[in-house]
């Protein structure tokens, strides 16, 4: 009756009542694509021994780092284990400052001084990059119990893993935020492996989300492949958390395709579990499948992106290897705000 | 001045500070409705609310790591351990967060906060609550380590940690809680990493720290009798040391005694004699001295509780073999 006033219907999909453009889901899908590309490099020169140390890949993983990311405001506060490279990048980090790190240049996004486990940015509220497992979880609570002494409404994203779950400050984190109602929400990635030990062989509950009952802490389980629907649960966990119900457990069902490490094998698995995930339930592959079912993008489409892509991250390697390794006298940098003169240790001195 | 005991000292501190920054809140387990497990905190609840002086379950590590986040986030924690022995479940947050995080993130984030607490050896109650960390913490690059030894020192220093920028270890002393001395009323300040010489003397320089400073003016009071002069330097600072102080007043007396109530294998007696060998080798007349703890757990009974500290007679002793006064 009124469709000559209506305005044109927006392309995109509707999912379980919510809406999103092609342009959201472009942008979804390349930032999903980029970081299962930039870590692929990231393996290759680990191998070719450019970068070292540990070097833990997230592939697989790549739907939990982009949903939490379009569900969350800029202004909230994202901290997480050393699987981080995935995290920083959806954020919106500078992608070769992240692989000059890897790579121990100047240019690197800590100047060379962490590496791949101690990715921050600052100025993307990312607070780590943490190596020592659980390690971040009371410091999530503080970034929550900073946003509620000043009432500034950031919800702090505490992400951990199915391992970290299992230490006791994540516990005693859990009390804390919901004894003082702070806005914090756990997100535990769950790809069923803490390194070699599956989760039935390290956890008595092997349901997470349940983990926070007797704290009385909420928990939802989402399908951490599904991009969709982890930016969907996401956005009302986060919500939850910011209008000042308190904490809430988000568990994220997901797989990483590589080892914990890349000095790990994974002999653990069968080839048959990592097909079941890799090819069945690949979160690149279901959102592509859905965007080309709804009309917004062809096969041909995705075949140039992923070009494109590829294009960018060789861009990316060159522009972090032509920078120099860090100045020697950085070394001495940042080790105190406050340096106290004439004082041992001096500032800047041997002896 | 106003004569206050050190407890009250440090409450002044942290009351000063938290009217003059409202960033500055103080948490840890008792420090509110309880008023303190020692009463350091007395009446800050009152002062300052729930939101700025807040109790915490007993959850070392959990709140500890609470601290290092808010202050990421601009805040400036003071975190209260019951005692440092406690602390030692926190541990991963102290040394694996917020010490590094200032280098760990090129300089992106910072823990200005205060860890603070008893430490030290309390009275009569074994192993696990007598102990002294200080070594522990100086250790680590990142972290600033200040231990007052009388209470107008203990308000300036604790002020000055609060303003710091850097994380500070503040470690009291339980015995010395209900010490009484002259303290600056209103705003007063020492800055972090200046010694103090206690006493002036020309023969003999005993340096110690938190309650062993005590000890080693007594000492120095026995030693006067025996004709020897001696000069007493309280670092204050144990982490940045001020080698300078120290290293002046052996050039002048020629020989020293470092005092400590921690073990001696790696301790802080271990560090500053080996810094006035390697800087003062030449103004030396006898080896470096050093009196420590026994090397063993701490005891119950009196008798072996006395033992196994360091005692004014132990210090005397040293001070007179060290000037050869057989």
């Amino acid at each position: 009756m009124t469709t000559k006033n209506q305005k044109k219907i927006e392309a995109g999909i509707t999912q379980e009542g919510r809406f999103y453009s092609a342009e959201r889901l472009h942008a979804m899908h390349d930032m999903m694509l980029f970081i299962r590309r930039f870590e692929e490099k990231a393996g290759q020169m680990y191998g070719l021994k450019k970068i070292g140390g540990f070097c833990h890949l997230c592939n697989g993983q790549e739907a939990v780092c982009v949903g939490m990311e379009e569900a969350s405001e800029p202004t909230d506060y994202m901290m997480t284990s050393y699987r981080d490279h995935g995290h920083i990048l959806a954020r919106g980090s500078d992608a070769t400052a992240v692989m000059a790190e890897l790579l121990g240049r100047a240019g690197g996004i800590v100047g060379g001084k962490g590496g791949s486990m101690h990715m921050f940015d600052v100025t993307k509220n990312f607070a780590g990059g943490n190596g020592i497992v659980g390690e971040q979880v009371p410091i999530g609570i503080g970034f929550a119990f900073a946003s509620q002494y000043r009432n500034d409404k950031r919800v702090s994203i505490t992400i951990m893993g199915d391992g970290g779950v299992n230490q006791g400050a994540v516990y005693e984190s859990f009390n804390m935020a919901s004894l003082w109602k702070l806005p914090v929400v756990f997100v535990i990635e769950n790809n069923q492996y803490a390194m070699g030990t599956s989760l039935s062989r390290a956890s008595a509950e092997t349901h997470l989300y349940k983990r926070g009952i007797s704290f009385k802490v909420p928990g939802i389980q989402v399908d951490g492949m599904d991009v969709l629907e982890v930016e969907r649960k996401m956005a009302e966990a986060i919500e939850h958390a910011r209008s000042g119900q308190g904490p809430i457990i988000v568990e994220m069902m997901t797989y990483r395709y590589r080892g914990h490490s890349m000095s790990d094998p994974a002999t653990y698995r069968t080839r048959d579990e990592v097909d079941e995930w890799r090819t069945g339930r690949d979160p690149i592959a279901r959102l592509q499948l859905q965007m080309v079912n709804a009309g917004l993008a062809t096969e041909e489409d995705f075949k140039q992106k992923d070009k494109d892509i590829k294009k960018e991250v060789v861009a990316v390697v060159k522009a972090a290897e032509a920078q120099p390794e860090p100045d020697l006298s950085v070394m001495w940098d940042d080790v105190l705000t406050d340096d106290i003169p004439n004082a041992y240790p001096y500032p800047r001195q041997v002896g | 001045m106003a004569k206050i005991t050190y407890r009250e000292a440090l409450n002044q501190a942290m009351c000063l500070e938290m009217e003059r920054d409202e960033s500055v809140f103080l948490m840890g387990e008792e420090v509110a409705q309880y008023n303190g497990a020692y009463k350091v905190s007395q009446g800050m609840l009152d002062k300052f609310g729930p939101t700025r002086v807040i109790d915490t379950p007993i959850t070392e590590l959990g709140f500890a790591g609470l601290g290092v986040g808010a202050a990421m986030a601009g805040l400036r924690p003071i975190i209260e351990f019951m005692t440092w022995n406690f602390a030692i479940l926190a541990a991963d947050q102290i040394v694996n967060a917020a010490a590094k995080m200032k280098y760990m993130t090129g300089g992106q984030y910072s823990c200005p906060m205060v860890f603070r607490g008893a430490g030290g050896a309390a009275a009569r109650v074994s192993s696990q609550h007598s102990q002294a960390f200080e070594n522990w913490y100086a250790n680590i690059p990142g972290l600033k380590v200040v231990m007052p030894s009388n209470p107008a020192d203990a308000k300036g220093l604790l002020a000055a940690a609060i303003r710091d920028n850097d994380t500070v270890i503040f470690i009291e002393n339980e015995i010395n809680y209900g010490d009484i001395g002259e303290v600056p009323e209103g705003e007063y300040i020492i800055p972090l990493g200046k010694a103090e010489i206690k006493r002036a003397g020309k023969d003999i320089t005993l340096i110690a720290h938190s309650r062993m400073t005590g000890y080693a003016l007594m000492a120095a009071e026995e030693l006067a009798k025996m004709g020897i002069d001696a000069e007493v330097v309280d670092p204050r600072t144990i982490r940045p040391l001020d080698e300078a102080t120290i290293l002046a007043s052996v050039a002048k007396t020629n020989r020293a005694v470092v005092i400590e109530e921690g073990w001696r294998f790696a301790g802080i007696g271990a560090e500053i004699s080996a810094r006035i060998m390697e800087k003062a080798f030449d103004d030396l007349d006898a080896p470096v001295a050093r009196v420590t703890g026994k090397d063993v757990p701490m005891p119950y009974a009196a008798n072996l509780e006395r033992y196994a500290l360091p005692s004014v007679a132990e210090i005397v002793e040293a001070a007179r073999v060290t000037c050869n006064r057989a």
